[in-house]
């Protein structure tokens, strides 16, 4: 515990110090400096690690360099003409019975012949000493990112700087902003100099700090501003700052938040919409029940999983390409494996809605079984492509991930294909008819076992297509489905009956005040309030938000 | 009830209520034994076809499926249990009046809805009352605003996932995911001795024949006419001046009881009652051994609840990949070859070997059969 109170003195001696320390970088050291380095051959811990502090503070690189080969143990001391030199070891050799090593001189690296190994004697870096070491390190390693091509190492780099808040960091920071031209980075090292004034400034500064981050609706100064609040020594101006900056820092995390929340709500509601899309149009034409609906979606993610290996294997450098191969694979398998179960089975069942509820659960757990004695039970790893992880940035303490607006604009689009699909197309006239009144449409020549068919494997690979997507963002497991399927069967009950409308409003619904009442209730008492409110809500509307009416609606 | 079910059922009776047991009280060497184990397997599928009773007398008659059964075979096997925890006392791991869970989870008092369960005339009127003020308040809503069929059906499915989410959530207090356990006496009597095993046996067979009777006598009475009447068209019983809701929530509140009770029983025999019981899986299984067995017969539905657990039981053990396999198969297959169960393929094959032999006999008298359809129940 000495250790890490001595660094932090240090580092607030460091404070002090500052930009002289840049002054040292003379091949000559510093008198302080050439102590230090006599102290570290010495014995004494104590004196050991100031010894590193004083060898830190000077931030010249070439010291810097010094303190990571320290850490490394390639630091020895060797006896010559009287006097202990350090010396900086390098590559390790053997020559004849002899273990020899390159050395250089310990702060201009000048090479120094090569000696045998016996001639040194190593200084020992202890655990105590390369936690001395490590923030020296960091510092520098810090500096080093502000000036990296990629704008998020860029911008981390920022972020630290300001949570470190240390004053000397300060000219570095103002210089970098003069560099910067990304909107981002920028806002953070604006963020981390006021950051850095609020502690360390003069009051006029502090007080021009807080404002500035309340400008800047910076969410992770609201500590330290409310120190400044409560320190008795702040004058009245600086108070009076950041109490208007923590007030608007608050008023805008109450705007993201709600924003994050409208989003995720959004997220879940297309999710939602995915799978029920499929249920529902099958369910309103067939009446049709498909409790394989979430195995579907399993064979349909496990499909992404099959796709992204054989990319992984035989075509690594378009991995990211994957994708948007695994989008039509796994809509087609599932497709595939719906229609057979559609001519298989279920086609024999028409008009007996609890048989085939049942008929399709055993399939259910067939497909399930399978894909378990297939692939073993444990999760399987599906990894984003590049340029869906990450997010975009939108505003301030608000970053949408690319996989969640990914899924958003998928839904966006299946629901879209599907309007023009059944109201734009001969297909949809036909789906339409059978839906409306089986026995008069097959009078009128409508092939009505070819559109159940095709209508379930449409239904059937819709159903892939959502569990391909929700690779993206949770787990892929043999019982994917059972942790959607409940959901998107309230989604189709409290939609209606074979109503599209009815469904995106029900998805929508439903996936908005799930997140909306989330963190009031918590996940599980969230979806027990979901359910009693739907059973609430057919009170009301007994077949959901859109009614058949009329001579159709008793089936 | 028709003589020859009366007589079969006193048969059935006096087997499982009386020589099975005198076969477990008769020394291990002997050839007609039954071994403390499988007597209390046969307890377990007991409770099962009691609440099997009951899901026939909603699915099979009143054709109202309900997929949420588990949860109200779990309230009264929790009901049980939390009695039985409290009659642990202080012989707990923990020595500590409270259950062991409570101790784990660092809760200091007794909650306020355990403390009635220390008697144990409250627990067994619970056992009865809970699941049906439950099942009436969840079926009022649902068939009072009409909600029938699939709806139904995906309705008490949510129902049933819900209280598994709740069920197992620790700050319930009800054991978390790990349930309640370790039980130590039932009313008093050690739970380890053979003949409480025993004494439980019995009471869960006779449970089973009063369940049987009372479902029996329902079906013969004319509310047992209105129900098939409403499986077969409800909006026809509606047009003719009956209220379906009313008949339908009866019943309904009626199998709900039964699974509570069946939970009650089951929760001693067994020694452990988790969520686990209760979820979406557990409940849809109940209605395939009514389904495999052959609904709106009653006897069908005993039979299947026996049958399927027996099997499960012997699959788990020796081919553990297979149990969801075949459970998924027995789904297809009651439902695509046997619509009536095992129970009605039987009477089917009966049937048919009946009209070969009567055919040989007198071959003039042989007449085309009219209809092999499902038999009326």
């Amino acid at each position: 515990m000495i250790s890490r109170s001595t660094v932090l003195l240090s580092l607030v001696a460091w404070l002090a110090v500052g930009a002289a320390g840049h002054a040292a970088a003379a091949p000559a050291p510093a008198p302080a400096v050439a102590a230090a380095l006599t102290d570290l051959t010495g014995d004494d811990a104590d004196k050991r690690e100031a010894a590193v502090s004083v060898i830190g503070q000077t931030r010249d690189p070439k010291w810097i360099q010094f303190l990571s080969a320290l850490r490394d143990g390639s630091v020895y001391t060797r006896a010559r003409s009287g006097k202990t030199e350090l010396v900086v070891g390098g590559a390790k050799a053997t020559k004849g019975d002899q273990d020899v090593i390159d050395i250089a001189s310990a702060y201009e690296r000048e090479p120094l012949g090569t000696v045998p190994l016996t001639d040194l004697k190593e200084v020992p870096a202890d655990r105590r000493l390369r936690l001395a070491i490590k923030p020296f390190l960091d510092a520098d390693e810090t500096q080093a990112q502000l000036a990296n091509a990629d704008p998020n190492v860029r911008r981390g780099a920022a972020v630290r700087l300001g949570n470190q808040a240390v004053a000397a960091a300060a000219p570095v920071v103002e210089e970098a902003l003069k560099r910067e031209s990304d909107r981002w980075v920028r806002h953070a090292l604006a963020e981390a100099l006021a950051l850095i004034q609020l502690a360390s400034g003069t009051p006029a500064q502090r007080a021009a700090a807080a404002r500035s981050l309340g400008d800047l609706h910076s969410e992770s100064a609201v500590p330290a501003l409310q120190r400044l609040v409560a320190d008795p020594a702040a004058s009245p101006a600086e108070r009076a700052a950041a109490v208007t900056a923590i007030r608007g820092i608050e008023r805008w995390g109450l705007l993201t938040r709600t924003v994050e929340t409208l989003f995720q709500g959004a997220s879940l509601a297309s999710i939602l919409l995915l799978m029920a899309l499929g249920l529902a149009v099958v369910f309103g034409l067939m009446g049709v029940i498909n409790m394989a609906h979430g195995e579907l979606m399993a064979l349909g993610a496990y499909s992404t999983f099959v796709v992204q290996n054989w990319f992984r294997a035989t075509w690594p450098s378009h991995f990211d390409s994957y994708f948007l191969v695994a989008l039509p694979v796994s809509f087609l398998v599932a497709a595939a494996v719906g229609l057979v179960l559609e001519r298989g089975v279920i086609r024999f069942l028409y008009g007996r809605p609890l048989e085939t509820l049942l008929l399709t659960w055993g399939a259910s757990l067939i497909i399930q079984q399978g894909l378990r004695l297939w692939f073993g039970a444990a999760n399987v790893d599906v990894s984003s492509p590049s340029w869906l992880s990450g997010g975009v940035p939108v505003m301030v303490g608000l970053t949408l991930p690319y996989n969640r607006v990914f899924i958003i604009g998928l839904a966006t689009a299946a629901v879209a294909a599907m309007y023009w699909l059944l109201f734009r197309t001969n297909a949809g006239l036909r789906i339409r008819a059978v839906t409306q009144n089986r026995a008069m449409s097959s009078c009128l020549g409508v092939r009505a076992g070819f559109v159940d068919a095709t209508t379930f494997a449409f239904g059937a690979g819709l159903a892939g297509l959502a569990g391909c997507a929700l690779t993206q963002i949770g787990n892929v497991g043999p019982s994917l489905g059972q942790n959607y399927i409940v959901d998107s069967f309230m989604v189709v009950v409290t939609g209606g009956v074979g109503k599209l409308a009815g469904t995106i409003l029900a998805s929508a619904g439903l996936g908005g005040l799930t997140k909306g009442i989330e963190p009031a209730l918590g996940a599980v008492f969230g979806k027990v309030a979901i359910l009693v409110g739907v059973i609430l809500f057919l009170q009301r509307r007994p077949a959901g938000l859109f009614a058949t009416r009329g001579r159709n609606a008793e089936a | 009830m028709p003589k020859r079910e009366a007589v079969a059922l006193g048969i059935a009776a006096i087997v499982v209520s009386v020589v099975l047991p005198l076969c477990n009280m008769l020394p291990a060497g002997s050839p007609l034994a039954i071994s403390n184990f499988t007597l209390n397997l046969f307890g377990k599928f007991l409770t099962y076809a009691i609440l099997a009773l009951g899901l026939d007398l909603l699915w099979g008659y009143a054709g109202v499926l309900s997929l949420g059964h588990g949860v109200f075979f779990g309230l009264g096997a929790y009901a049980m249990g939390m009695h039985l925890m409290l009659e642990i006392g202080s012989k707990s791991v923990y020595q500590s009046a409270l259950p062991d869970f409570m101790v784990w989870n660092q809760v200091k008092s007794l909650p306020l809805f355990w403390w009635p369960f220390h008697s144990g005339a409250f627990t067994l009127l619970a056992i009865v009352l809970v699941p049906a003020l439950f099942g009436f308040a969840f079926g009022y809503l649902a068939f009072r605003s009409r909600i029938r069929g699939v709806y139904f059906s995906i309705i008490t499915q949510a129902l049933a996932l819900s209280a598994w989410l709740v069920f197992n959530r620790n700050e319930m207090n009800l054991g978390g995911t790990n349930g309640l356990a370790d039980f130590k006496t039932v009313f008093g009597f050690p739970l380890s001795q053979q003949a409480t095993q025993r004494g439980l046996y019995v009471l869960t067979a006779l449970t089973l024949i009063v369940a049987y009777v009372l479902c029996r006598w329902i079906t013969l009475t004319r509310a047992g006419k209105v129900l098939v009447a409403i499986r077969d068209s409800e909006t026809r019983v509606l047009f003719s001046g009956y209220s379906p809701a009313a008949y339908k929530l009866f019943v309904f509140v009626v199998s709900a009881v039964l699974a509570g009770v069946a939970g009650a029983l089951y929760a001693p025999q067994v020694g452990i009652i988790t969520p686990a019981k209760i979820g979406v899986l557990p409940s849809i299984e109940m209605v395939v051994w009514v389904a495999a067995g052959g609904r709106g017969t009653l006897y069908g539905a005993v039979l299947g609840a026996f049958g399927v657990n027996w099997i499960q039981s012997w699959l788990t053990t020796s081919y553990p990949d297979l149990w969801l396999l075949f459970l998924g198969g027995l789904f297809m297959g009651a439902v695509l070859f046997f619509p009536d169960g095992v129970v009605g393929a039987l009477g089917r094959l009966g049937a048919r070997a009946r009209r070969i032999v009567s055919r040989r006999a007198d071959p003039a008298a042989a007449t085309p059969s009219v209809s092999l359809g499902r038999p009326t129940p």
